[in-house]
Order: C-alpha cells, then structure tokens, then sequence
C-alpha cells in the first residue's frame, strides 16, 4: 500500500513549469502523431523557457518513448512508456516526481499525440488479449458501447430517470464552457437540452452528446524540481498530490461498474496533499462520456454513491455554477483524439496561472485533474496548486 | 467459416481451446479453482484469487441474469452494420462468474429488457470451429 508519511514528503517538491498543446488540434490531416508530439513538446518546453537539451527524462504512452525522444532529438537519460489509455500522462506525473526526487532526472517531459480523427484505420486486435476472444465478437467494441453497458448499471441502480437528466446536464454545462475556449472543436456550436434529448443514439443509454469528440491532438508537460522552477520563465504549478492505479482490463471484467478506481487514487492524492474536495477552485475530470463524469465524481468522492444526478444538478458544473467542470470544454466539447487524460492538467495548470481568457475563474489557486484510462479500467489524479 | 460473416472471430488460444470445443459441443466449460472452490471467467490455468495451478473445468448451467445490457445504433465494426440495434450484454451465470454476451430473440428495445432478468445460454455457430455462447430470455 502506498506509504503516505513518504508521499506527503514529497508533496510540492516538484512543480508544472510548462503546459502547451500541439500548433493545431481538432483536424490536422496533414500532420502525424509524431508530429503533434514534437509540437507539444517544442510549445511545452518554449513556454517553460527551458532549452530541449536540458531534458533527461522522457514519458509517454501510445507510442514508445524512444520513438517520440528520437523524432526530437533528445537521449533521456530516464525513460517511462508507462500506457494504461488516456489517464497515462496524469500517471507520468506520478512518476516524474518520484524520478526527480530520487535524482534519476532533472527536467521531466510528458508528451502526448494522436490523431483519431484523421486517422480512422484501427489496429488489429492482439488476439492473445481476452477482449478478441470474449467481448469482439459480441460487438463490444470500443468505449461507447462498453461505458453505455456501465451506465445502464449505474442507471438501473441509481435511477434512470435521474441518471438521463444528470447526463443532459453534464453534456450542456461542458457545451458552454466550450463555447467560450476558442481552441474547442464546438467553440462556435451551443447546445440546449432540447437538442441533447433530441439527438440521435449512438448505444443506448448514450445519445451523441453522450460520446466524446474524435480529434487530433497532441499536448505536453514540463516538470522539474521545485527549487529550479523559480527559475522558469512562468515559474511553477505546485504538483501537491498525485495518485494512481487500475482495476480491469476489459469491462466484465470491472468489478462494479459504477466505481472507478477513482475511489482510490482521489482520496490518496487529496490526502498527499493535505487538502479535502472543499479546498478544490477546479475540478478537471476526464469526461469520455457523460457518464464517466457521473461515475467518477462519486468514485473521487465528492458524493455519495448514486448522489452525482443530485451533485450537478441545476447547471451547477457550468459557467457561472459553484462547481466548475472541465472549463476547457472537455473530452466532450473541446477535444477528445483517443488519450486525453494529459488535457485535463494542460487546462488546469493554465487556469491555476490565470491564462484562460473568458472562461478564467476568480482566485484559482487549487485543482484536481483526473484522468481515465482503457474501460473505465485506470486512474490518475493530480492536485496542483498556485500561491 | 458461413458466408459473409465478417465480425471478428475468437482465435483459440493454449488456455481457451476447451472452451471453444466446449462451445462448439453445446457446452458453457467454465475454469474452477479446486483450492477456492469457485468457478471464475475468463478462461486462465492460474486462478485470478489465489494464484494456483490447482485449477479444472465444470460445464455451467446456462443460466443467468442479466448484469447489464445496452442497445447498439451506430456499429462500432463494419460486421455488425447489419445487425443494429444489437444487445451486447453482461450477464452473471448461475455458477457467479460475470461474462460478456449478447442478448438475441428479444426485441432490441429497453421496454423489452431488463436487468436481473433470467436469460439461458444458446449457441451460434459462426465457423466450423467456433460457436459463440449468446443469451436468450429464459
């Protein structure tokens, strides 16, 4: 189990000191994932001032490190390819902390690139993985049709009534916040519970509005020591808590399909940190679907289990609500290309430094990122923080 | 392999063999672990509680209920462009263990299904070699 005297240890003693996204994200068909990865790196590092030969560790997930480090030019001397889906780059953060610390490297750079959108050919399945044998077949295939299988649970056990409306208003609120980040995909797209209700189904209990987007996109992360951050062009985002873990593979495999291991590495990271959900100004929660949102909130704890419909009720994740949620306009609205978890700490960290132009929240000074990753199956949370 | 059937084909494997013959038979085999005396699922040698070999095969009731279910509009495969809606499920056997399904000879609508309903394990055959264990209201 993890040893909390030494995570509290650590706590705060590295730092987010350079987030960027690739040049372009929503639909760069001219562009590979390598590419998105190289952009967001080069961004990341030019926006921390930190020169690209001062990096020692490299971490990513979907492609091998040694494939993004060589596409740069960088021989890190720590590498960590660590890809359990789209939470791997909130987890790298984990890892990156404990690298510094224990002095394997200085300057830790997480990049991510993808590019779902464009590229739409899948990959075969590895037929030695239980999911060609026991789930494929059946036309269990992908995240929508496995979280819809997730959320008709959650929707049996919770209510469905209650359940639909909690998911109108996850898809609408995350809308809005979209409509106010130019670089979101439905930036100039409103959506009104009307049009979510009326929209088509894609695996019921899921309308569209329900699914993420399909984007290309890359991003990036900077991190190194507190002590040398002070010295970075932006200086640095506290990292005060990170936590991690997974559960399943593939969905029959979940052992309750309304908690994630959210349940977990939330209350593991809020602790490292020393802070309760009260302290949040921010909560950026991977939003793969509406549901996950639903299921997540309850996992990390910020309700009970069932209490999410009641939790965002009433826009209250919105614009202008007294919980605000994924401000970016999430997986949902803003950009989604496969792996997005590393999105979530890219906005927070811009919110946390007072960047985010109409959408900035008043007095920003702590957030929670969280990524999901695979089948509901992964986890990692972050909470970072700003005098 | 039948004509035009083109969603993807379970590949046996060392651990799953038996339970595909078992398939093609008429026969859910499920793995027991003789030390925890319990049927799990998937199909692995080594017990996924205790970690030991000591591990057989039963052959399951074919009964079951339905954990969960969903109703599939837009087909994540070309395969199955022309089975919308179709109702992939997980159902939990009689013995405990949960698997993955589908739900047929049901209309593909949620006023038709519900969960914790009783469903019986029937067969389709979709090469000579496999047949894949679907789930219809008892």
């Amino acid at each position: 189990m993890p040893v909390m005297d030494k995570l509290k240890a650590v706590s705060g003693t590295a730092a987010i000191v350079g987030v960027a996204e690739s040049d372009k994200i929503g639909r760069t068909p001219d562009k590979g994932p390598l590419e998105l990865h190289a952009e967001a790196g080069r961004n990341a590092l030019a926006d921390a001032g930190i020169d690209k030969s001062e990096v020692d560790g490299v971490f990513t997930a979907g492609y091998s490190t040694y494939d993004v480090a060589e596409y740069m030019g960088i021989q890190p001397h720590f590498t960590d390819s660590t890809s359990v889906g789209g939470s791997s780059f909130v987890i790298h953060i984990a890892h990156a902390i404990a690298a510094i610390q224990a002095g394997y490297c200085e300057v830790a750079l997480i990049t991510h690139g993808q590019t779902g959108r464009s590229d739409r050919a899948r990959a075969g399945g590895n037929p030695g993985l239980p999911n060609a044998q026991y789930e494929s077949p059946y036309g269990i295939i992908g995240p929508p049709v496995a979280y819809s299988l997730a959320a008709n649970r959650y929707m049996h056990q919770y209510g469905e009534d209650r359940t639909r409306e909690a998911m109108a208003n996850i898809a609408v609120s995350t809308r809005k916040w979209a409509n106010m980040n130019e670089k979101a995909f439905f930036y100039d797209t409103p959506m009104t519970f009307d049009e979510y209700h009326d929209s088509r189904w894609i695996s019921w209990p899921f309308h569209l509005p329900d699914c993420c987007l399909v984007t290309d996109a890359g991003a990036a992360i900077v991190i190194t020591s507190a002590d040398r951050a002070k010295s970075t062009k932006k200086g640095g985002v506290s990292i005060l808590g990170a936590a991690e873990g997974h559960d399943h593979a593939v969905l029959h495999q979940m052992p309750d399909l309304t908690r994630t291991w959210g349940r977990h590495s939330g209350p593991q990271a809020l602790e490292m940190a020393g802070l309760k959900h009260d302290d949040l100004d921010l909560a950026m929660i991977y939003d793969s679907f509406t549901y996950t949102v639903l299921a997540t909130l309850e996992s990390l704890g910020f309700c009970g289990p069932g209490e999410s419909p009641d939790f965002v009720a009433d826009q209250r994740t919105a614009p202008g609500g007294d919980f605000p949620l994924n401000t970016n306009g999430g997986g949902l609205s803003y950009t989604h290309p496969g792996m997005y978890g590393i999105f979530t700490v890219v906005e927070a960290v811009r919110q946390l430094r007072g960047e985010t132009g109409q959408r900035q929240l008043d007095d920003c000074k702590l957030a929670m990122a969280h990524g999901t990753g695979g089948l509901l199956s992964s986890t990692g949370t972050v909470i970072l923080g700003r005098d | 392999m039948a004509d035009g059937y083109n969603k993807p084909i379970p590949i046996p494997q060392p651990e799953s063999d038996n339970y595909w013959e078992g398939a093609k038979a008429g026969e859910l085999r499920l793995r027991h672990c003789d030390d925890c005396n319990q049927a799990y699922f998937y199909p692995r040698n080594i017990c996924p509680d205790c970690g030991n070999n000591n591990t057989s095969w039963i052959v399951a009731s074919g009964k079951a209920k339905i954990h969960t279910f969903a109703i599939v509009h837009r087909p994540p495969h070309p395969g199955f462009m022309d089975d919308i809606p179709y109702v992939p499920a997980i159902v939990e056997l009689e013995e405990g263990p949960r698997m993955a399904t589908q739900i047929v000879n049901v209309e593909a609508d949620p006023s038709a299904i519900s969960i914790d309903m009783p469903v019986k394990v029937v067969f389709e055959s979709i090469t000579d070699e496999i047949s894949l264990p679907k789930f219809e209201p008892a």
